[in-house]
């Protein structure tokens, strides 16, 4: 996919799955999101575009309440999973975030085997009743992540053995073993080489077909390549916020329009 | 001359090398510091550097040296029917050593002139009445022979020092002309002083590892020694500890093996949970104000002398143990399997204390290296944070762990004070932990301490012990440095 198909492609009206509304975040005294407002749909990836510490990342991290783990770090404003404020006192941040699971910015496999590596959620979760079944949730999801047939003869090595690429489909594979809803990207393949980016990014296309996909990219191309939707922050607002085709062809603001023709960021 | 003046003049010519070094350089370069090649300061350390370096160097070496070679020349000075039965030689060199001593020391009080000293007749005057008039008591009258001897002991003594300070003078005077005459605008000094900086360096680096060698080897000198004197069988096959002085003591190992290890077990059960949790709490649980308090507070554990945790075993924890586990019906549950308060388990717990910041902050340490993705991973995955504790952080951060066991293993093995005042003093194997029972390090303080001969195998023995645990505690830091080192590259 390039560019000059964007305008083509189609756009199905799906389910809202996400709902934010008025989102402020706070590190200390540092206001890093300003009353976000945006809503994010199924069986669709999402792009968060933006200069580095406009607060994309931060706002990516609120979804799953990742955020929780900070100190310092306070969230006002409602997030809506499916109707239900994932910030109310009765959902807990454990359950929630087996739903809505995370890849991070470099990848992280545990220091364990890469069959235990995809076990871990599903173990954690009692997602599987015997050994059988488990072995069928890790093939179901390294298949799904598109490295089964590289690791299938050697489930046993460690998953740091890979190469990096391989690593962060592995990662991939152990965040889809729970069966999450959404699946938040935090700039996947921002430590990746062309090939394995290109690997990565063809299977997160195929990741829309199941998921809910929300990527943060400082590509602008990628964002163009896998997103049907572009939410475009500066500064801890969200600025512009459409179809990935009118974001990057027709922007309203001219933010927006500066930091994609490459004038800020 | 006294040494002291010496050095200082030593340190004065080096001073004066720095000044006329450095002004030198510059005046080559017409005063412009940008036409040289190094700084001025390297042209003036340079200097320095070549007047000081050789010179104390000999300085050094002659002062080590000069006693040694007086000593063999007038060892050789005194008649074989002079030496007592049953003494040595060196009874007799102490007396010259002391008379001469003594004739310098009325010189410089000015109880005698130095003529009058050298023409001190032993059959004329009463030269132990003389000394003793200055405070030098001498242990028998002076033989002829002992005054010939001292004297030529001061004039080898005083010959010795006045080439002495001729020979580091003229290697001050030589380095500092040398090299002066050297600091020319081009000459590279920087990279000499760079040169002089790596060799104080691994001058400091192999002082080290010089001293460890010189330990091992009078350890091992004195080891075969004893085991010319006693069956090396005995010591590490035997049974039985029991040293006596009518020359049939059995000095096995084994049971100061058994109690060095039993104790070091009870100590390790109770500082790695105990410190191993407390690093898991301060690493991942704590916040950073309480992490900031309660480190340095559990690290104070560290600094509290071994003799004090001895105290605490003798008075605090030993009673304890005894109210509950004995005393019969006065006891708190009327029983009476411990007969006093010195025991393996009290020795183990104490030092088990003792052993807790070693192991918690190495432990936290280790954790908080564990990289936070890690940690963001299984947390992403929805795993709670004991759940990420238990399978993501911990398995990373084992080998870390293990090693700063077998370190505080290391350390239980030697320790000393503790065992010396919570343990007791019999050898034997058992596996009660109420019971006394001893240790290496215990064993090695009894037979040293008090009257000692150094020719007879129970003294010995101490060496051989002592060589013993250097060994066992080598061979566990060797353990946990190839542990740590192995498995340390997984996640980095």
């Amino acid at each position: 996919m390039n560019t000059m198909t964007i305008m083509d492609r189609t756009l199905n009206t799906n389910a809202t799955k996400i709902t934010a509304k008025d989102v402020n975040v706070y590190y200390g005294d540092t206001h890093a999101i300003k009353d976000v407002n945006v809503e994010i749909e199924a069986n669709t990836v999402t792009a968060f575009i933006g200069p580095s510490g406009c607060g994309k990342s931060t706002f990516l991290r609120c979804i799953n309440r990742m955020n929780d783990t900070i100190d310092v770090c306070r969230v006002s404003g409602d997030i809506l999973l499916d109707g239900e404020d994932i910030y109310d006192k009765r959902v807990d941040p454990v359950q929630l975030r087996a739903k809505v699971g995370m890849v991070f910015q470099k990848p992280n496999p545990f220091p364990k085997s890469i069959y235990d590596n995809v076990s871990y959620g599903p173990k954690i979760h009692g997602l599987a009743r015997n050994k059988a079944e488990m072995d069928e949730i890790v093939e179901k999801s390294l298949r799904r992540a598109a490295i089964w047939n590289e690791v299938k003869d050697r489930l046993d090595a460690p998953g740091t053995g890979l190469s990096g690429g391989q690593q962060q489909r592995l990662c991939i594979a152990r965040a889809i073993a729970t069966e999450p809803e959404v699946l938040l990207m935090d700039e996947p393949c921002s430590a990746l080489d062309p090939i394995a980016t290109a690997q990565v990014e063809e299977l997160i296309d195929e990741l829309r077909g199941r998921y809910s996909v929300v990527i943060v990219t400082h590509s602008m191309q990628q964002a163009a390549r896998v997103s049907q939707k572009t939410a475009f922050f500066h500064l801890g607002n969200l600025v512009e916020f459409g179809s990935t085709g009118q974001i990057f062809t027709n922007p309203e603001d001219p933010r927006t329009e500066s930091y994609i023709t490459g004038r800020i960021g | 001359m006294p040494t002291f003046w010496l050095v200082l003049l030593l340190l004065a010519l080096s001073a004066l090398g720095y000044v006329a070094g450095r002004r030198r350089a510059l005046a080559t370069a017409d005063g412009n510091p940008g036409d040289l090649h190094s700084l001025p300061i390297y042209y003036g350390a340079n200097v320095a550097m070549t007047t000081a370096v050789p010179a104390f160097g000999a300085l050094v070496i002659w002062v080590l040296a000069q006693p040694l070679f007086i000593e063999n020349r007038v060892a050789g000075m005194i008649p074989q029917n002079l030496i007592p039965e049953n003494a040595s030689l060196g009874l007799v060199m102490s007396d010259v050593r002391r008379l001469a001593e003594g004739l310098d020391l009325a010189v410089e009080t000015g109880a005698m002139t130095q003529a009058q000293t050298l023409a001190l007749e032993s059959e004329t005057s009463d030269i132990r009445a003389q000394l003793g008039g200055i405070g030098v008591a001498l242990g028998s009258e002076v033989r002829p022979e002992v005054l010939q001897a001292a004297q030529a002991f001061r004039r080898l003594a005083s010959n010795g020092k006045d080439l002495m300070i001729l020979a580091t003078l003229m290697l001050a005077l030589g380095g500092l002309t040398l090299s002066f005459r050297k600091s020319h605008k081009d000459f590279r000094a920087r990279n000499v002083v760079e040169r002089g900086v790596l060799a104080l360096l691994i001058l400091a680096a192999s002082l080290a590892i010089l001293t460890t060698v010189g330990i091992v080897l009078s350890m091992l000198f004195e080891t075969v020694n004893f085991f010319g004197l006693h069956a090396w069988k005995d010591f590490f096959f035997g049974s039985t500890w029991a040293p006596n002085f009518r020359g049939d003591s059995e000095l096995s190992i084994l049971p100061l093996l058994w109690g060095t290890f039993y104790i070091s077990a009870i100590a390790l059960l109770v500082a790695v949970p105990v410190g191993l949790f407390a690093a898991i709490y301060l690493s991942e649980y704590a916040g950073s104000a309480v992490r900031a308090f309660a480190k340095p507070l559990l690290e104070i554990l560290a600094g509290i002398p071994t003799i004090v945790y001895g105290l605490f075993a003798l008075l605090t924890v030993g009673p304890l143990l005894l109210k509950v586990f004995g005393q019969g019906e006065n006891g708190l549950l009327g029983l009476s399997w411990m007969s006093g308060a010195t025991s393996v388990l009290t020795a183990g717990v104490v030092m088990g204390i003792m052993l807790i910041p070693f192991v918690s902050s190495l432990s936290d340490d280790i954790i908080t290296a564990v990289p936070q993705s890690l940690r963001d991973g299984s947390l992403g995955l929805g795993a709670t944070k004991s759940e990420t504790v238990r399978q993501v952080v911990l398995p990373a951060a084992l080998p870390g762990i293990v090693g700063a066991v077998l370190l505080a293993a290391s350390r239980a093995i030697g320790e000393t004070m503790i065992v010396v005042m919570g343990a007791g003093a019999i050898a034997k194997f058992s596996a009660n932990p109420l019971e006394s029972m001893t240790t290496i390090t215990t064993r090695v303080v009894s037979q040293l301490t008090g009257d000692t001969d150094f020719a007879s195998p129970e003294t010995l023995v101490a060496f051989a012990l002592g060589l013993s645990l250097f060994v066992l505690t080598l061979g566990l830091n060797v353990l946990a440095l190839y542990i740590v080192r192995t498995y340390r590259e997984q996640y980095d």
